[in-house]
């Protein structure tokens, strides 16, 4: 199963760091991983498999959440199919 | 592979742009629950709806933490209660089994005190349509819908007669809040997951989840984007952004289909407004072009969007039914209650929209002294351009008890505040207490 996890916020030193610690700590793989500045956000997207992970997406994603509140940025982490089904047909 | 700028498209229409999935709504069959003995009736009705729905919330909630998409209510429909409640007489019964299984399962409301009475009324329906203010107002969360016309059958003025009455009665019975939980139909839809008008029709199955997409946010949201393009444009952008708003629906509403083990019924492609700012149909309108809604150009307008999110919707969905269109509910919608505020928006001018969009004359209020009489005929209009237009149309109306013209009446949540609205001076009781049928209309030679 794939996520897609979401960072907006001000660039700073550390992000991927800090949110990668975490994910490897819930045994979640990152496939890829790209940022850039959209509208004056810093927005990095990280193309996860959770399959090996024993926590489900919405625990993955309470767990990215409070990493993010740590160092001032906006995480969140979705199910795939929800860009999926939006983009592509 | 998916890329940046369409993610954070996605990411942005959620979080700042108040895309959502308004409602999973699962309809029962309530066949199974018919006894004589009126508790047994009850007692049957509650056990089904705990069992059937009782993991809803759980699931809803599941789903958008996992997706990252609110999803705002969880709701249950019904077979009619006039049905359900023919053999034993015991409606009001039903209706407060339902509220506590409302209550057991956490879902927001359960829609199915339901009467269907376009042509003709058996005896058993006219002692329902005497319990609608006494259920409505000594329950919570039931929904009370009674459809009085049809494009096949005409307009049933009997039933609008007494659902006038009815209303004005729920409104006394109830400080006004009650009658945000009734809705009069004209060719009622069996598959609508929206309140106060959801019910489970007979032609339906036994355990179906039907899903209500919204996002007028999203829509406006990416009209500020062609503000100097043609019109022709405008309704290009609407439909593609329906269609990546339905399909989110459709995705949500499978899942839930799947995990509640129940059947996909339909996705209802409505624009669904909430009283929040950025989350407003009026918006939409006035970005278009309009200074305010209720100006001249405002039906027009309307159509278009109504029509745009149909095209786009239909694509993205593989069922869908319901109303589907653009919901103009006054309390409901920022842009709407303020029009009503500065004058621009009269009662009048909402019966023409009403012509060209989804619904009706929806959660408005009128003043607490108007005449049943009036409240009927106003039903019986927009019973009018739904049956010769061959569309549902509906009325929820609140008569402010205590209050006139100008006052503004505050249901809280939702529901939002309704500034109380004008209504003709002149009496329709002589029109109204003819009773009778108006013959369905004829369907050639139209003009």
């Amino acid at each position: 199963m794939k996520a897609i996890v979401t960072v907006l916020g001000h660039d700073r030193v550390g992000i991927i760091s800090e949110i990668s610690k975490e994910l490897a700590a819930l045994k979640v793989n990152i496939e890829d991983i790209s940022q850039t500045l959209m509208q004056n956000y810093f927005v990095m997207i990280m193309m996860t498999d959770v399959s090996e992970s024993p926590q489900t997406i919405a625990q993955i994603n309470a767990r990215l959440k409070a990493v993010g509140e740590k160092i001032g940025l906006d995480v969140r982490v979705q199910h795939e199919d929800i860009f999926n089904c939006m983009h592509r047909i | 592979m998916l890329n940046t700028s369409e993610i954070f498209e996605t990411v942005s229409m959620i979080d700042s742009q108040n895309l959502d999935v308004r409602t999973i709504t699962m309809a029962l069959s309530l066949f199974d629950c018919i006894d004589t003995s009126a508790k047994k009736t009850a007692d049957k009705v509650y056990e089904k709806i705990v069992r059937r729905a009782g993991r809803l919330v759980e699931v809803g909630e599941n789903i958008a933490a996992e997706y990252g998409v609110p999803i705002v209510n969880k709701r249950v429909s019904v077979t009619p209660v006039s049905l359900i409640g023919a053999a034993s007489g015991g409606y009001i019964e039903i209706a407060k089994a339902m509220d506590r299984a409302a209550s057991a399962t956490g879902i927001d409301f359960i829609g199915g005190y339901t009467a269907l009475v376009q042509k003709a009324m058996t005896d058993g329906e006219k002692a329902f349509l005497d319990t609608i203010p006494e259920a409505i107002a000594g329950t919570d969360k039931v929904c009370c819908s009674v459809n009085v016309a049809s494009t096949k059958s005409g307009i049933n003025l009997d039933a609008i007669g007494i659902m006038g009455k009815k209303i004005t009665e729920l409104a006394r019975l109830s400080n006004s809040f009650g009658c945000g939980k009734v809705v009069v139909f004209a060719n009622a839809v069996e598959d609508n997951p929206f309140m106060a008008g959801a019910f489970n029709g007979c032609g339906e199955g036994d355990a179906v989840i039907n899903v209500g997409v919204s996002g007028p946010g999203v829509v406006k949201c990416a009209l500020e984007k062609v503000k100097d393009a043609d019109i022709t444009a405008v309704a290009e952008t609407v439909k593609k952004t329906a269609f990546k708003i339905t399909r989110v629906g459709q995705l949500v509403a499978r899942e839930a289909a799947k995990r509640l083990q129940a059947g996909f019924g339909i996705v209802d492609l409505s624009l669904a407004p909430t009283p929040k700012i950025g989350d407003s149909v009026a918006h939409i309108l006035e970005e278009m072009g309009l200074e305010s809604v209720g100006a001249a150009g405002t039906t027009a307008c309307l159509a278009l969007l109504n029509d745009a999110v149909k095209k786009g919707g239909i694509m993205a969905s593989d069922s869908v039914g319901g109303l589907s269109g653009a919901f103009i509910p006054v309390s409901e919608d920022i842009g709407m209650i303020n029009a009503v505020r500065k004058k621009a928006l009269s009662i009048e001018k909402l019966e023409a929209m009403t012509a060209v969009c989804s619904v009706g004359l929806d959660m408005i209020a009128v003043p607490g002294d108007t005449s049943a009489e009036v409240i009927s005929a106003i039903i019986a209009d927009e019973c009018a351009i739904g049956v010769v237009n061959n569309k549902t149309t509906a009325v929820r109306i609140i008569p402010a008890i205590g209050k006139k013209v100008g006052d503004e009446i505050d249901f809280g949540g939702l529901l939002g505040t309704a500034p109380v609205m004008s209504v003709s001076a002149y009496s329709p009781a002589k029109f109204i207490n003819r009773g009778g049928h108006i013959p369905a209309p004829l369907h050639s030679n139209k003009n």
